[in-house]
C-alpha cells in the first residue's frame, strides 16, 4: 500500500499526472465513499426498477380498466420525460411536500436525496421494464396459459409460477440492456447532491485541478461496473436456460 | 532495486510522452497573435454569478467582468465574443484554446498557477462566508455535523468540511443550492462573501444574514494561457489590471453593479498610485 502511494506521488512529481486519490488519505476516503454510495445507489435502483417492472407488467393485464389506464399513463409519463428532469422534480417538488422534522434549524426529510434518486431512477427504468416484461409475457404461448388455467391456477398464481418465469427468460437480453442503461443513468443523481461517484469526482477534480486524471478514473470505474453487471446477467441467462425453449 | 528501476523507467517513459505534448508551449505569443489576426477576442466569463457575470432579462451576458472584458477588447481594438464557463471547466476551456482570456471570478491559487497564467496585480478579492437564517449560526464551529449547502466545484467546500466538520451538500448551480437553503434542507449556504453581500442587498433574502467573519481572503485572478504568461498576453493583462486600479475604473464598476465596496480595491489603488506621485 505504501509503495502504491509512493508510486503515484512520484508519478505526479515526475510527469504531472495527479492521481491524488491514491496517495492522499482525505481524497482516498472521499473516493471510496463515493464509490460505495454509487454501488448502493445502483443496486437499490436496479432492484426497485425490477419490482416496478414485475408489478406493472402484471397490472397491465388486470381486469380493471382504471388500473390498466393508470399503468399506461405512468409508462407514457416516465418514458417521455428526461430522467434528469424527473430527478429534479422528485427532489425539489415532491421532496418539499413529503414529511420532515426539524433538527434544530434545518429540516430533515424522511426521504432524503439518496431516497429520491432511487425512487425516480427506479420509476424511470421501471417504465421500460414494464414494457420489456410485457414483450416476454406476450411471447408465452396462449396454450400454456390455458393449460395453467385448466389446472386451476388463479390469474396471480399462474403469473407468478408459469407465465413470469417463462416470460423472464425471453426478455432477459432486453432487460440486460435496460439495466446497463440504468446503471449509467445513476450518475445524474449528482444533480441533487447525492454524493456518488460523479459528484465525488467533480469535487476532487475541482479541489486538485486534475480533471483528466479523474475522468480516466470515472471511465474505468463505470466500464468495470458495467462489465460486472453484464457478466452476471449473462451467467444468469445461461443458468436459467431451459433446453428446447427460446 | 529492480522495483525502483522499472519504476523509474515507467516515469521516464511518461515524462517523455509528456514533454512531447508540451514542447509546442514555447511559442509564447500564439494565442495573442491569433486574437489580433482574427480581430476577435474570446473571453470566458460566468453566466450565473450575479453581478460579475450573469444574463439580463434579454438573455444577454452582462456584469462587472463582462465590462472588464469589453475594456480589454477595446484596448486591443478587436471585437469581443463571450463564452459562458463554469468553475469546474474554466481552466480547461483556456488550456484547450476555446477561450483566449478568462475573467471568471477565479481565486488565485498556487495549484491553479500550474495550469493557467495569472498576471498580477489581482483585480479583486473575496473570502468565504455563510448565508443563513437570522440567529441560527453564530460561529463557524456551529456548523459541525450540520448540512451546509454549496456549489459543486468550489474550493471552500473541502475547507468547510475538513476544518469545521460541516456536511457539505453541493449542487450544480447556485440557484439549486439557494433553493435548498430556502427549503430548509441545510442550515446555510457557504459561498463567497461578495456574492452573498449582493444577494442580501437584492432584497430577496429578508430574514437571512451573513453571520460569520469571512475566512480565507483570496485574491481573484484573470487568466491567460500559461505558456503566454511571460509573453505579450500576460504582460498586456498586467498592464490592463494596473491601469484599472490606478484609474479607479474598478471602483467605478463596483459601484455600477451595486457591489459592496471592498477595502481591497481602495487599498490597491493607494498602493499602486505612488507611481504617479512625482508628477505633482
Amino acid at each position: 500500500m505504501e509503495f502504491f502511494a509512493d508510486y503515484f506521488r512520484e508519478l505526479y512529481e515526475a510527469t504531472g499526472w495527479n492521481f491524488v486519490i491514491f496517495y492522499e488519505q482525505y481524497e482516498y476516503d472521499r473516493f471510496l465513499e463515493g464509490m460505495w454510495v454509487s454501488i448502493k445507489l445502483i443496486f437499490a435502483s436496479l432492484l426497485f426498477s425490477l419490482v416496478v417492472g414485475f408489478v406493472g407488467a402484471w397490472a397491465q393485464g388486470a381486469k380493471s380498466r382504471i388500473v390498466r389506464y393508470g399503468i399506461s399513463g405512468y409508462i407514457q409519463l416516465f418514458r417521455n420525460t428526461p430522467p434528469f428532469v424527473q430527478i429534479l422534480f422528485f427532489y425539489f417538488v415532491l421532496g418539499n411536500l413529503t414529511p420532515s422534522y426539524d433538527a434544530g434549524g434545518y429540516q430533515v426529510a424522511y426521504i432524503e436525496s439518496f431516497g429520491w434518486a432511487v425512487i425516480s431512477l427506479g420509476f424511470f427504468a421501471g417504465a421500460f421494464n414494464v414494457e420489456i416484461f410485457r414483450s416476454g409475457i406476450e411471447a408465452v404461448p396462449e396454450s400454456t396459459v390455458e393449460a395453467a388455467e385448466a389446472l386451476g391456477y388463479t390469474r396471480l398464481k399462474s403469473y407468478i409460477y408459469i407465465i413470469f418465469p417463462l416470460a423472464f427468460r425471453v426478455c432477459l437480453p432486453a432487460l440486460n440492456n435496460n439495466l446497463v442503461n440504468l446503471l449509467k443513468t445513476t450518475t445524474l443523481a449528482y444533480g441533487i447532491a447525492v454524493p456518488e461517484m460523479m459528484y465525488t469526482a467533480n469535487q476532487i477534480w475541482s479541489d486538485n485541478v486534475n480533471v483528466s486524471e479523474m475522468m480516466i478514473v470515472l471511465f474505468v470505474f463505470y466500464v468495470g461496473l458495467v462489465a460486472i453487471l453484464v457478466y452476471g446477467m449473462h451467467k444468469w441467462e445461461k443458468k436459467m436456460k431451459i433446453p428446447g425453449y427460446g | 532495486m529492480i522495483k525502483t528501476i522499472t519504476h523509474r523507467a515507467l516515469c521516464a517513459f511518461l515524462l517523455a510522452t509528456f514533454t512531447l505534448a508540451t514542447t509546442q508551449a514555447y511559442a509564447a505569443n500564439d494565442r495573442f497573435m491569433k486574437v489580433m489576426e482574427r480581430g476577435k477576442l474570446v473571453v470566458g466569463v460566468k453566466a450565473d454569478y450575479k453581478p460579475w457575470g450573469f444574463r439580463d432579462s434579454n438573455g444577454k451576458l452582462v456584469g462587472m467582468e463582462i465590462d472588464m472584458a469589453q475594456d480589454v477588447a477595446d484596448a486591443l481594438g478587436v471585437e469581443l465574443e463571450l463564452v459562458p464557463v463554469q468553475s469546474s471547466n474554466r481552466m480547461q476551456f483556456l488550456e484547450q484554446g476555446k477561450i483566449d482570456l478568462m475573467i471568471a471570478t477565479m481565486s488565485d491559487r498556487s495549484d491553479r498557477r500550474k495550469l493557467v497564467g495569472i498576471p498580477e496585480p489581482n483585480y479583486y478579492t473575496s473570502g468565504t462566508n455563510l448565508l443563513a437564517k437570522k440567529g441560527m449560526i453564530k460561529s463557524w464551529s456551529d456548523l459541525k455535523g450540520k448540512p451546509v449547502c454549496g456549489k459543486q466545484g468550489a474550493f471552500y467546500n473541502k475547507i468547510v468540511s475538513k476544518r469545521y466538520g460541516a456536511k457539505v451538500v453541493a449542487f450544480v448551480n447556485n440557484a439549486e443550492s439557494k433553493q435548498a437553503l430556502r427549503d430548509g434542507k441545510c442550515v446555510g449556504w457557504v459561498y463567497d462573501d461578495s456574492s452573498i453581500g449582493s444577494d442580501l442587498a437584492s432584497g430577496q433574502w429578508d430574514g437571512y444574514e451573513m453571520p460569520l467573519n469571512s475566512e480565507d481572503d483570496n485574491p481573484w485572478g484573470l487568466a491567460v494561457p500559461v505558456e503566454e504568461m511571460n509573453g505579450i498576453w500576460g504582460n498586456f493583462m498586467s498592464g490592463m489590471q494596473y491601469r484599472w486600479h490606478v484609474s479607479g475604473r474598478l471602483v467605478e464598476l463596483e459601484k455600477k453593479w451595486g457591489i459592496q465596496p471592498t477595502a481591497f480595491l481602495k487599498m490597491q489603488s493607494e498602493k499602486l498610485m505612488p507611481a504617479r506621485k512625482h508628477l505633482k
